[in-house]
């Protein structure tokens, strides 16, 4: 089963690399940019066959490892 | 005073900081593998030193955090033993939860080597007893993602507990850092993270020796 795990930073965190982002958009003539923030994309495979079950142990992975919940956040898809 | 410093894949600042525990203490300490689950009977004090634990993958010290031999460094520090966390050991402690916050990428975005000048904010704690109280001393700094971040609350915590240990004076503030904060320790005052390197001022050769009063205090801790 696929599943896909998107992490971001949390509102109130500073993103200087998200500013960067910005800027350079900017700089190569994109207008009405008003912000950027940079997050991270997770793809696994798993052996799962039940959704909810995986949804369940990706919830864990993010809280134990794959997202610093002090300063962020994360979204899981499953299937699909 | 024994002391076990941990190896990680990636690690580069071990021989360093064992070089400055042995000048001060006379006493060689041990390499510890991250695989290992114990530290050797009797370790006193643990150190986490600096380099790119497996590669900074994921986040810079997240996958340290998980290693085998925390289990037994948590339970180290639990008992009151002395933790000492340098840059990547800063990163790993606090992904480790053993110290509040986060390391996050240099505001400025890049890799900052150079010198900074940080103020002893604190001579309560075993790491520190040997300064003289608000010296403000010379120290190298190396790293990427050295920028303290912790919300509000814990901020004004760490401020009203007297556990901003390092500060960084005189305009040197080299990452953004809140509050200007390069270390801090737990409410115990036993486990301290810091992104300076100490270790890299410790004899004239290097071009000074202000970061010889940190391994002196653990001496006689």
């Amino acid at each position: 089963m696929k599943a896909r795990v998107i992490v971001t930073l949390k509102n109130g965190v500073l993103d200087p690399q998200g500013k960067a982002i910005e800027g350079a958009l900017a700089g190569l003539g994109f207008t009405g940019v008003e912000s950027a923030r940079q997050g991270r994309v997770i793809d696994l495979e798993l052996a799962d066959r039940d959704p909810a079950a995986a949804k369940a142990r990706l919830t864990e992975m993010c809280e134990r490892l794959l997202a610093n919940t002090v300063i962020e956040a994360y979204a899981i898809e499953v299937g699909g | 005073m024994k002391s076990a410093v941990v190896v990680f894949p990636g690690s580069n600042r071990e021989r360093d900081v064992m070089r400055a525990l042995e000048l001060a203490s006379g006493v060689r300490p041990a390499a510890v593998w991250h695989a290992d689950t114990e530290l050797p009977a009797g370790t006193e004090l643990v150190v986490l030193p600096g380099g790119f634990s497996y590669g900074d993958y994921l986040r810079s010290g997240a996958i340290a955090a998980r290693a085998p031999i925390m289990a037994a460094i948590r339970a180290h520090a639990g008992r009151g033993g002395l933790v000492l966390g340098i840059c990547n050991g800063f990163q790993i402690l606090t992904e480790a939860g053993l110290l509040p916050g986060a390391l996050m990428r240099n505001a400025g975005l890049k890799f900052v080597c150079r010198e900074v000048r940080l103020r002893i904010e604190t001579t309560a704690t075993p790491f520190t007893r040997s300064f003289a109280a608000g010296a403000v001393i010379r120290c190298p700094v190396a790293h990427h993602d050295g920028n303290y971040f912790a919300d509000a609350e814990t901020l004004a915590r760490l401020e009203g507990e007297g556990r901003v240990v390092f500060r960084y004076v005189e305009g040197t503030n080299p990452n953004g850092s809140a509050h200007d904060i390069a270390g801090i320790c737990d409410a115990s005052g036993r486990v301290l993270g810091m992104m300076p390197h100490p270790e890299n001022l410790i004899e004239e050769l290097a071009g000074g020796t202000d970061g010889r009063p940190l391994f002196d205090s653990l001496a006689a801790a």
